[in-house]
């Protein structure tokens, strides 16, 4: 056991599969020799050598491009696109490449690749490089989606990324690189498409992801504090495959739905969520369900306008409890 | 007309550095090619190819010459304009067809479509209709033979439209710079869809006039005769396989048909297309042929052999039932289905 941060993870879990797989290899925009602009690969490039991690141009549809042709002919890459934002210049790959040349090649084409990134807010950044763009990745059939929210999660859920068959999205939450959790020695590998509960409760179900987690328990231990109300927090860690059983389960329990989002508010996961609740667990609710969302606007670089307009765990708690108590 | 810096060597007879085989493949491919995809239009005409279709008609040349120069193991990325280098890479033509004509028995049972031609057991590393997308392709699959120290080459083929998106030139330099062994070529047909390539492009060459920004020679050949276009497809390979990087080829040709489905190709000048038919690949090759001292009954075999494999696979085509609605949902995912949920 060693308290390790959610950068020092990202390190780890890559190192873990390389180590085990010669056909993992490692490529993007200043990763290698200087360890990456957000320091999450410092290390790999001497512990692996050049031929495995390997600095490209500013070029990120070659980036992604040639991860699918070395994923298709045989190898496991991981490909880093610096800033999620940057997706839209490569989004062909993303959008229209990876996820259908299985189905388009009526199964013959595989693509066993994952894309890593630095998502979110909270750098200060702008609009243009603190977005939140999981609803980009969860809407194209053929992709699996994961944002992990722990130092421990990075690297299982890293680990089950490389060593699935299907391209992942990995978004990794800039704001969470500094974090700090408890992490086992030896191999950790988790599995796709299962949420946690990360805080069992009776009273109402809040479900989150990325850094919306950590917010969405702070605002819990509030809840419970301030007013008595007992909430139960989800991490749902996958977007795609969704672990519908969990969510479901927990609103069975609970019967009230919360949903955190730090993408803007219009397609965001949450909607998914609550739409699903609503087809198939409408009477298990007691209440309409919420989400609580960015709202539909470019994301201001300020500190003071950033704040006011991710949900805080203030917001959270504030909103849950009117909700509950109207 | 852009000048042909490059043409087949005259008078050095049958059994030069090409020889008697590989020529005779080289005319039966191009052929092969010819017939097929005059069948597809035909079909189409009769409303038994469904969807849309991209004729490489007059541009037989460059699919037979660089297949012919591949071996086992050698992947094509392909576009939209893919089958003519599907059907050289030895594709069975009903396969081909019955994609065009959506039938089960289609390459990818009517998943893919005429435009994503994929057979991977041929080398045919999938059809490409997203424009530049598969340069960047073609430069991974050439890293990982260099990584696993493969020998084989990836080629990629491309129009002169091509060259002016952006995932070309990040290919190129990513190629040149990683010294990968893939071969990049450019069918200047001198059109995009329907606009001459001239009046968008800032040189006159869309492909070779940029090479030397990526550090690679500036190579323009006759794409209209099979043989120049053999010896250039050889010449760079071995390049590749010796692990000195990149080439990029740019191949004057022209298409006889339109862009797509029936486009009659009104945008072009009067008199064009009959100029480039009196340099048709095909009556080329079976002329030089003749000069080379095949007889005519060889080259006659030739064609009516091509012939039946067209007709019988366009037979199997219309007898083929249509897909059934179960592989909607398959392989979606590598575990066959389409669950995103539990
Ligand atoms: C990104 C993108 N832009 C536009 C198109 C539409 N389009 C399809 S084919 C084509 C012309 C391509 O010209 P060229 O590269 O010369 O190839 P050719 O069709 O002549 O073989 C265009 C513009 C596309 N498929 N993809
Ligand atoms: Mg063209």
């Amino acid at each position: 056991m060693a308290e390790l941060s959610y950068r020092d993870a990202v390190i780890r879990g890559i190192a873990q599969e390389m180590a085990r797989d010669p056909d993992v290899v490692f490529l993007g925009e200043d990763v290698a020799k200087a360890g990456g602009v957000f320091k999450a690969t410092v290390g790999l490039y001497e512990q692996f050598g050049p031929l495995r991690v390997r600095d490209t141009p500013i070029s990120e549809q070659a980036i992604l491009g040639a991860a699918m042709g070395a994923a298709m002919t045989g190898l496991k890459p991981i490909a880093e696109i610096m800033f999620s934002d940057f997706f839209a210049v490569c989004f062909d790959y993303i959008a229209n490449e990876f996820p259908k040349s299985r189905y388009m090649s009526n199964g013959q084409t595989k693509c066993p690749l994952v894309v890593r990134t630095g998502n979110g807010a909270g750098s200060r950044f702008g609009a243009q490089h603190s977005q939140s763009v999981e609803n980009w990745c969860m809407m194209i059939p053929g992709l699996k989606v994961v944002a992990p929210s722990t130092p421990l999660d990075v690297i299982g859920l890293l680990a089950a990324a490389v060593r699935d068959p299907d391209p992942v999205i990995f978004l990794e939450h800039k704001s969470l690189y500094a974090t700090k959790g408890e992490v086992p020695d030896g191999e950790i590998v988790d599995t796709l498409g299962t949420a946690k509960i990360v805080r069992p409760g009776k009273d109402t179900t809040i479900i989150a992801l990325a850094l919306m987690v950590p917010r969405a328990l702070e605002a819990a231990e509030k809840l419970k504090a301030e007013h008595g109300i007992d909430a139960e927090v989800v991490d749902v860690r996958s977007l795609v495959p969704l672990d519908t059983q969990t969510i479901l389960g927990s609103v069975a329990k609970t019967h009230r739905l919360f949903t955190v989002e730090e993408n803007p508010r219009l397609c965001g996961w949450g909607a998914e969520i609550v739409s699903i609740v609503a087809d198939e667990a409408f009477y298990d609710l007691d209440g309409p369900p919420v989400r609580i969302t960015t709202p539909h606007i470019p994301l201001p670089a300020a500190d003071i306008l950033e704040d006011a307009v991710l949900p805080t765990p203030q917001r959270i708690a504030e909103t849950v409890r009117r909700c509950l108590e109207s | 007309m852009a000048t042909v810096k490059d043409r087949a060597p005259a008078g050095l007879g049958l059994n030069d550095d090409i020889g008697e085989q590989k020529r005779l493949a080289l005319y039966r491919s191009q052929v092969r090619l010819r017939e097929a995809e005059q069948r597809a239009y035909d079909l189409f005409l009769q409303n038994l190819v469904k969807g849309t279709s991209h004729l490489s008609l007059g541009q037989e040349a460059i699919a037979a010459g660089f297949a012919e120069a591949m071996v086992k193991g050698d992947l094509s990325f392909c576009t939209y304009r893919g089958h003519a280098h599907t059907l050289a890479r030895g594709v069975p033509v009903e396969k081909v067809l019955g994609e065009l004509m959506q039938r089960d028995n289609g390459l990818m049972r009517g998943k893919g479509g005429s435009m994503h031609l994929t057979s991977e057991e041929h080398g045919v590393m999938g059809s490409y209709a997203i424009i530049g997308a598969h340069l960047p392709i073609a430069c991974g699959a050439a890293w990982r033979a260099q990584y696993k120290g493969d020998k084989d080459v990836s080629v990629c083929f491309f129009g002169d439209g091509t060259t002016n998106i952006g995932a070309f030139h990040e290919a190129l330099n990513f190629a040149a710079v990683w010294k990968l062994p893939v071969v990049f070529v450019c069918e200047n047909n001198l059109y995009m869809e329907y606009t001459p390539i001239a009046d968008v492009t800032a040189v006159e060459h869309p492909a070779a006039d940029r090479a030397s920004a990526y550090g690679l020679e500036r190579i323009v050949i006759d794409g209209n005769d099979a043989d120049v276009v053999y010896r250039a497809a050889q010449k760079a390979f071995a390049k590749a396989r010796a692990g000195e990087g990149p080439s990029l080829i740019e191949c004057m040709t022209y298409r006889h048909s339109g862009h797509s489905r029936a486009d009659p190709a009104k945008y072009r000048p009067d008199g064009e297309l009959d100029r480039w038919k009196l340099r048709d690949p095909i009556k080329i090759y079976r002329e030089r042929l003749k000069q080379f001292g095949v007889a005519e009954k060889v080259i006659a075999d030739i064609d009516a052999q091509v012939r039946q494999e067209v007709d019988d696979a366009t037979e199997a085509c219309k007898a083929a039932p249509n897909p059934p609605l179960d592989i909607i949902t398959t392989d979606v995912y590598a575990d066959g289905g389409w669950a995103w949920r539990n």
